[in-house]
């Protein structure tokens, strides 16, 4: 069990995405405490992978910026070992089955325990794969969390009661990134998701303004934010972590 | 071969976005409502022989086999068939299975444009929407086939990102999947991503085998020592292996492009040179770095540029059924050369690999022992390519 539980007992939950590394690892440290102390109650931080068929243009640029400069696992390691000196905000990794799989699983996994991660959100690992990294997550204490897509339909009961941590519904088909509109069914979604786990669940994929996270946020237990925050620090470069720790101001409140 | 979880010992499995898992869990099923079913089968069979042109040759390369002094060799002419290789085979099968689902669009990789044109011809057809992604690099290698794409109808999207190659074309055909499923089946060109796609990939080209061993029990009354084909994903190669994979005496050959040779950084020789890791949907070997990122791969061949290989090829290598050995861009383009003049055939630059290989073992072989060499593709699209790197411009 992590600490995963503590980011819902704030109200609604504003959980924003970083990509470690963009444009450097000490912006990242900025940004990550900029956010904590803006009313982050949840971070994901995202390890960068070479070809990461998840996301769309904005995050894809993000890691191909990170990677070409020089940042790698052990570096990022060491970027959360520091940040846990004084962030105390529960933090989970993103990123895919190969980076964890190729350091070794057990090494990786036994690493995130060691320096305080809670979670391990893998786009690429479905239900059907987590046995490749379940037993080890438990056996750390690391939680595995769990993806449910608008075409999971007779899935999701099944994804829901095997979850741990939270779940992260993804609000739209396709890639990350930011969207004009949301157009799935997303109450019916976490109606399956209630009748099945206690849980809390938060919606990602294409949320950018207030008004939308408010909405998400109204639906579900929180809001999950990548590419909106990803394109302001690609915007600002190393002066990105004024303008996060705003924008994570603002949206928190509008969570309420 | 493949377990339940479409594992080929520790191979495969379905690495992907739990968006896309109900989308392969339909296609599995309908997959296997249909290969049994008479229907299909016979409107499968009826396009491979009538419009597809199979079943396709087993050539006695006389002359080649006079000229290496060693194994008789034979040529499985994959050339041959409607569109110039052996991709035609699978999106045949794929086309028609999509079309009985009530897909009504077709999306597809492509490195070299040969699976690009095959899915664009049955695309054309069948009367469906098609949309093929090729990495920019290889749009300007292959510019002949973008065009045949085009003027089959389909919509080409040069891939920019990453190396923009093979591998960042597979991406963003699976990113173009997840945001559109209902109506779109993917037509993965090759023995790789999640299961299903390479076991009805296998499935569909594994017609190759099967010919092969027809043809030679009739032509020698005995099966071939060996079968030689190359491997990128590797569906040429499954499908030249498959129903010999049973027979232990015939020695099953893959050959790997090994670019500027394996020791070089500039090599696409995944078997030789790779790990074990996931990727694409598919735990298999691949080129990678000690942080599990992908490397940039390089080959002359754009066939063949790609950082993995289909499972079931790892699958075989683990347990010694078959051999990975790498060959040269050099050692290439000289059997290209050689094949052309000493046969009257031009190869595909990728199956060229694998003539290539076979120069290198006819030699070393009895008079009384049969090599078969798949020659996957037909080499027009790579004329100016290695006029390029022979050091003479020519324009098409």
């Amino acid at each position: 069990m992590s600490n995963i539980g503590k980011a819902f007992e704030n109200g609604k939950a504003f959980i924003p995405f970083i990509t470690c590394g963009d444009p450097d690892l000490e912006t990242t440290a900025a940004v990550v405490r900029a956010a904590a102390a803006n009313g982050a109650d949840l971070i994901e931080l995202g390890i960068p992978f070479s070809d990461p068929t998840a996301e769309g243009p904005v995050i894809q640029g993000a890691n191909l910026r990170a990677l070409n400069g020089g940042v790698t696992t052990d570096k990022i390691f060491d970027l959360v070992r520091d940040l846990r000196r004084d962030v105390e905000v529960p933090m989970v990794f993103m990123t895919y089955a190969n980076v964890v799989f190729s350091y070794g699983s057990e090494r990786f996994i036994s690493t995130c325990r060691e320096i305080g991660i809670d979670g391990l959100i893998l786009p690429d690992v479905p239900y059907e794969e987590k046995e490749e990294f379940l037993p080890i997550c438990r056996r750390y204490g690391v939680d595995l969390i769990s993806l449910i897509a608008p075409t999971s339909e007779d899935r999701i009961a099944m994804i829901a009661r095997e979850a741990e941590g939270f779940l992260y519904i993804v609000s739209s088909l396709g890639v990350t990134g930011v969207r004009s509109e949301i157009k799935t069914d997303l109450g019916a979604i976490v109606e399956t998701v209630r009748q099945n786990t206690d849980i809390p669940c938060a919606i990602g994929f294409g949320i950018s303004t207030p008004e939308q996270a408010a909405k998400m946020a109204g639906i579900s237990d929180g809001a999950i934010v990548g590419s909106a925050i990803v394109r302001l620090i690609g915007e600002h470069g190393k002066d990105a972590p004024e303008y996060v720790g705003e924008y994570v101001k603002r949206m928190k409140e509008a969570l309420g | 071969m493949t377990n339940p979880n479409g594992r080929f010992g520790i191979h495969g499995g379905q690495y992907i976005p739990e968006t896309l898992m109900n989308a392969v869990i339909e296609l599995e099923e309908a997959y296997n409502h249909y290969k049994n079913a008479p229907e299909f089968n016979r409107e499968l069979e009826e396009l491979f022989n009538e419009y597809a042109g199979r079943p396709s040759r087993l050539y006695y390369a006389e002359k080649m086999t006079e000229d290496l002094g060693g194994a008789k060799i034979y040529l499985k002419r994959e050339d041959l068939n409607h569109t110039g290789a052996h991709k035609i085979n699978n999106v045949l099968g794929q086309a028609l299975l999509a079309k009985k689902m009530g897909k009504t669009r077709l999306i597809a990789e492509t490195g070299a444009g040969q699976h690009g044109v095959a899915t664009a011809t049955a695309a054309a057809l069948m009367g469906m929407e098609c949309v093929v992604f090729m990495g920019e690099e290889d749009t300007n290698r292959q510019a002949l086939n973008v065009y045949r794409m085009r003027l089959l109808g389909a919509e080409v999207i040069p891939v920019k990102t990453g190396t923009a190659t093979l591998k960042d074309a597979v991406s963003e055909a699976m990113r173009e999947w997840t945001s559109r499923i209902s109506d779109t089946h993917y037509c993965l060109g090759s023995v790789m991503g999640p299961h299903p796609f390479p076991t009805i990939v296998r499935d569909f080209q594994a017609v190759i085998s099967k010919e092969i061993k027809e043809q030679i029990m009739q032509k020698e009354g005995r099966l071939p020592d060996a079968v030689v084909a190359c491997v990128g994903g590797g569906s040429n190669a499954i499908g030249s292996f498959y129903h010999f994979i049973e027979d232990e005496g015939v020695r099953l050959i893959g050959c790997e492009a090994a670019g500027k040779g394996i020791d070089s950084f500039e090599t696409a020789a995944t078997v030789n040179t790779g790990r074990v890791g996931i990727f694409h949907g598919m735990k298999s070997y691949f080129c990678q770095d000690e942080y599990g990122q992908i490397a940039p791969v390089y080959s002359i061949s754009a066939g063949l540029d790609y950082p993995g290989v289909g499972p079931e090829h790892a699958y075989l290598h683990d347990i010694g059924r078959a051999e990975y050995v790498p060959v040269t861009d050099e050692e290439a383009v000289n059997a290209f050369e050689y094949l052309a003049r000493t046969e009257g055939i031009i190869p595909a630059i990728e199956s060229a690999h694998a003539v290539a290989h076979a120069m290198k073992i006819a030699p070393e072989m009895g008079r009384d022992q049969i090599i078969v060499i798949t020659v996957s593709g037909r080499g027009d699209k790579d004329c100016a390519a290695i006029a390029r790197y022979r050091g003479e411009d020519i324009y098409e």
